[in-house]
């Protein structure tokens, strides 16, 4: 059962600092922080080196990996346990596929922590809650702890470790600010989103364990990856038809595919960090991980592929087509990665490993861009609206105190939301840096010639082409969603005139958020060239070559990338036509809503799929826990079964029962009888006792007599 | 050689003459002499067995006679000890008549 170490030299030894760096950082801020009053640039560094040393980490072990030729190597920790059949090791697990994972975590991990310091450090401030700063970071050294357990597991349970590692902090960090809304107002607004995705992501685990289950009982009692994958080639298919939608069902809810994609746009609740984090780059693409760490098990089985490959490209379109109807920056964001993640999924759903993969690295670099600088306007036009209102009111608020008067007072009129991109325009004037950043992060994620989205969405769309022709079609469309509501956010954002008196005074942010940016942008710039179709340039379907076998290497196909990028333009320039010509006005509605009428209401609240979740789910789950609560539990338990039958029972029995008939009529009775029985024993007794010595004798000669003949005669 | 019966029937005779005595009379003297009759019924006896007892042996064995003392040894000690109560009974009742000695009775 234990697979011997084949370690070869190299620094694979340093595996296991891959966890233990960030758990380290984790702990310093936990024990230390507080204590010794750790200044906010400690703390973020502390945490920034934890995840860099985890990023250096990651390098030397592709490095040694690419020494010896992508050949696997588990690093044997420790003994996890051993109950029965089932001897599980702490592996870590290098291949190529993880190792790539690893980079990518780590070094986009890296960027957004350093950002992060600048980033809530403002964002404390607004919240007058500067105790959270440490508390911060110390959740995402956990959660980039959890991630990198996640992808390097060598079973499927320890990466069931960090899938659940990873929820638990997506739950923590998106009610970051658990007490109040997303406009800082008290309310359970955001431990509510917490909520929804934590549940959201239970039901996707039920899959992931269910699927689990199903490969240890059916697949050699293991759950090393090697084991089952070579005990899958004697399985009967439909142990492996199961197990893959089990663990599709995992994905669904990971990586926020229909139907469980509904918590990752509430999940945008979290500082903006965190949705870049985990909710855009890392966290979210550990179904696609999953999926592609079980290509065994898909390429055995053509139908789960299919179905897997029309969720993914049904949710891309789906979740395009609800992004053009949204006006918070954030959830347009939210909703485009849901959409991203479809495409993923629809690639690695295809067989398309590499595709997949490639998209998934593009997109973890020009995501995490977005959502940064998506954060980056946020903060500018909070720092706008305090400067307006430092201006309208010289003297201003001074203490917490009056601050939250006045936050109810705001309540009763209208609550500035920095989020709204109908509260934007004209901010490319404001923050120019953040504006180039978001428009390269933008045109990437549009798929324009020469960003990194062109090149792996292409290689999406051409292995659709090749073997799924209508999850090209959506794929496609989707692709063309995406242009346009990128086209409509970048108008709304940037262009036109400042809407609101914040926008106006928006100010740029800090170098310690915008060079995380500059380096995030370089990458979404430059990470085509992982893998340019082109012959001698499929470096990532190369490297990944050494975990899945020889990889179909497909040459850059001009129609499909014609048709794309023609379809990216047009998109764009329809997304100018209407919101770039003539640019949205103070509480103008949007303009596609006149032309579209209940499309766009329809796009607008999200095709009402959480009130139909609502009604659906919640609203019978609602009736059912009343149901159970106030009869089943309430009448039925309480009033019938234990009010009733058991203590009116007991009292029954104890009241009559055992009082008026054991007790009284019983034990009374016995005892009262011995009494009387004994009085009238000794009344008659006391006669014999007369005090005549010679009677006493008499007594004596009689026993002696009896005594003395039943000795003779016996 | 008289047979160790007729002892033993005088035995006989003579307790059962004292157990008669100590339920009939009720002078405390007679009844002392009645229980001196039925000790000394017992000391025949012993004394008749005794002797023949060694005479079966064919050796002496004075086991019955020196029992007899002890009897006779305790019956004096009773006899001090219940003259003296006689004598303080009477002090307090001013009689010894047997049957007005009952403050015991239940």
């Amino acid at each position: 059962m234990h697979l011997s170490a084949t370690t070869s030299g190299g620094f694979f030894f340093l595996a296991p600092w891959l966890v233990f760096a960030p758990i380290l950082g984790l702990f310093i801020n936990l024990i230390f922080a507080k204590r010794f009053k750790f200044s906010e640039n400690l703390i973020g560094g502390i945490a920034s080196a934890a995840s860099g040393a985890a990023f250096i980490v990651s390098i030397l072990l592709a490095y040694s990996l690419s020494l010896q030729h992508g050949e696997v190597v588990r690093w044997r920790l420790a003994e996890w346990f051993s109950i029965g059949a089932l001897s599980l090791d702490w592996t870590f697990r290098i291949d190529s596929l993880s190792a790539t994972m690893m980079l990518v975590i780590s070094g986009v991990g890296t960027l957004i922590h350093i950002y992060a310091i600048g980033y809530m450090h403002e964002d404390v401030r607004f919240k007058h809650e500067e105790g959270r700063f440490a508390r911060f970071f110390i959740f995402l050294n956990l959660f980039l702890a959890s991630m990198l357990v996640l992808v390097s597991g060598d079973s499927y349970l320890m990466l069931f470790v960090g899938w659940e590692g990873v929820g638990f902090c997506s739950f923590l960090l998106i009610g970051f600010w658990f007490e109040m809304d997303t406009l800082a107002r008290s309310s359970w607004a955001n431990s509510n989103a917490a909520k929804k995705a934590f549940i959201a992501n239970r039901v996707g685990d039920f899959g992931f364990l269910i699927a689990s289950f199903l490969i240890f009982w059916n697949l050699g009692h293991s759950l090393q990856f090697d084991h089952v994958f070579e005990a899958a080639k004697n399985a009967p298919p439909g142990v492996i038809v199961a197990i893959t939608l089990f663990l599709l069902l995992g994905v669904a809810g990971k990586s926020a595919q229909i139907p469980l994609y509904i918590w990752l746009p509430d999940a945008m609740a979290g500082p903006t960090p965190v949705s870049a984090l985990m909710h855009a780059a890392t966290m979210v693409t550990a179904g696609v991980y999953l999926v592609t760490r079980s290509a065994p098990f898909y390429n055995l089985v053509p139908d789960a592929q299919y179905i897997v490959t029309m969720v993914g490209a049904v949710t891309a379109l789906f979740a395009a087509t609800i992004a053009v109807g949204q006006y918070d920056i954030k959830k347009v964001l939210a909703y485009s990665t849901v959409s991203q993640l479809g495409f993923m999924v629809a690639a690695v759903g295809m067989g398309a490993y590499v595709a997949g993969f490639f998209h998934l690295i593009a997109h973890a670099f020009f995501k995490a861009l977005l959502f940064l600088s998506a954060g980056s306007v946020i903060l500018g036009l909070e720092r706008g609206h305090h400067h307006a209102e430092h201006d309208e009111k010289p003297k201003g608020k001074k203490g917490k105190k009056e601050e939250h008067g006045h936050a109810e007072h705001d309540e009763h009129e209208h609550v500035f939301d920095p989020g709204d991109m109908r509260n934007m325009g004209g901010m490319r004037k404001t923050m120019p840096v953040t504006f180039w950043m978001y428009l390269i992060g933008a045109l990437a994620l549009s798929g324009i010639f020469p960003f990194a989205g062109f090149w792996s969405k292409d290689e999406i769309l051409l292995d659709a082409k090749l073997h799924y022709p209508a999850a090209y079609w959506l794929l496609t469309i989707a692709a063309f969603f995406t242009a346009f509501y990128m086209g409509r956010q970048i108008w709304m954002v940037f262009f036109g005139t400042a809407r609101t008196e914040p926008a106006r005074h928006a100010q740029e942010s800090p170098k310690v958020m915008t060079l995380p940016l500059a380096a995030l942008a370089i990458l979404s710039v430059v990470g085509g060239a992982l893998n340019l179709p082109f012959e001698g340039f499929h470096n990532l379907g190369h490297w990944l070559g050494y975990t899945f076998g020889e990889v179909e290497a497909l040459p850059l196909n001009l129609q499909v990338a014609g048709v794309s990028t023609l379809l990216a333009l047009i998109a764009i320039g329809i997304s100018w036509l209407i919101y770039g010509r003539k640019p949205l006005q103070t509480g103008e509605t949007d303009p596609l809503k006149k032309p579209l009428g209940a499309i766009f209401t329809g796009m607008e609240n999200k095709w009402f799929v959480d009130e139909g979740y609502a009604a659906l789910v919640i609203k019978p789950f609602d009736k059912l826990s009343q149901f159970l609560a106030d009869v089943v539990d309430w009448r039925f338990w309480h009033d019938f079964v234990h009010e009733r039958v058991i203590a009116g029972t007991y009292n029954w029995v104890s009241s009559s029962a055992l009082d008026q008939y054991a007790d009284k009529k019983g034990i009374d009775a016995v005892a009262n009888g011995l009494a009387t029985v004994s009085q009238w024993l000794s009344a008659r007794m006391r006669k014999i006792q007369n005090g005549f010595v010679r009677s006493y004798a008499l007594s004596v000669l009689l026993g002696v007599v009896l005594i003395l003949g039943y000795l003779i005669f016996k | 050689m008289v047979s160790v019966n007729y002892y033993i029937i005088l035995s006989a005779i003579l307790f059962t003459i004292g157990a008669l005595g100590v339920l009939i009379r009720r002078n405390p003297l007679i009844i002392f002499m009645s229980i001196e009759l039925m000790l000394n019924a017992a000391n025949l006896a012993f004394v008749a067995f005794g002797r023949s007892f060694e005479l079966t042996q064919g050796k002496p064995f004075f086991t019955g006679q020196i029992f007899v003392f002890f009897v006779i040894a305790v019956a004096a000690a009773e006899v001090a000890v219940g003259l003296a109560l006689i004598v303080e009974i009477f002090k307090t009742k001013n009689t010894v008549n047997i049957d007005e000695v009952n403050s015991l009775k239940g």
